[in-house]
């Protein structure tokens, strides 16, 4: 059930054509993540506006093949 | 999520200032995220009610519907989404998450 770290990145890239986005594999089980997503799609926007769009991207994977992802957004500077 | 159990989530977030849903109870939560969350709340002194999603089924696939969040822990502050583990720890680390609570009224004992 759990998801490759290559397609959260891809999925979060095709949401986001501008963002620097880092994804690690934390615990190196393929199951806990963590993802950086610097984007100017975030500008304005509140953190938790911030994180549902990023779980929007992931096309209801997040809590189900994808158990954990420790997230972190910004906007360029 | 059925019309009962959403008027049940929004009873619940009526009932506190600070509600917590999350796996477990806050003297023994079952998951490191809602310990993260947990730990931070009692090391700012904020009396919060820890709702345990394990526990109720219905809660626990409503709540992710309710607020278009797909994960537990989820932390309300006067009946509003503030965050997950993730932002309520990012908030904590930079200092914003007392002044937040300050700002909507809730009573913070340290800061």
């Amino acid at each position: 059930m759990a998801m490759a770290g290559p397609e959260i990145e891809q999925l979060i890239r095709e949401a986001f054509p501008d963002a620097h986005v880092i994804v690690t594999d934390l615990a190196g089980d393929g199951d806990h993540y963590g993802a950086r997503v610097v984007s100017q799609a975030f500008a304005g926007k509140s953190r938790i506006q911030q994180h549902q769009m990023v779980y929007a991207a992931l096309k209801g994977q997040m809590g189900e093949a994808l158990h954990a992802l420790a997230l972190e957004t910004a906007v360029p500077k | 999520m059925s019309e009962p159990t959403e008027q049940r989530i929004r009873d619940i977030i009526a009932g506190s200032d600070v509600v917590l849903f999350m796996k477990g109870v806050p003297a023994a939560p079952q998951c490191g995220f809602s310990g993260a969350v947990v730990q931070i709340l009692n090391g700012l002194g904020v009396p919060f009610t820890g709702i345990n999603v394990l526990a109720d089924p219905d809660i626990r696939e409503g709540i992710k519907s309710f607020s278009n969040w797909p994960t537990i822990p989820q932390l309300y502050v006067k009946g509003e989404l503030l965050g997950g583990c993730d932002i309520v720890r990012e908030m904590f680390k930079l200092g914003e998450l007392a002044a937040v609570l300050n700002d909507k009224g809730v009573a913070v004992a340290a800061s």
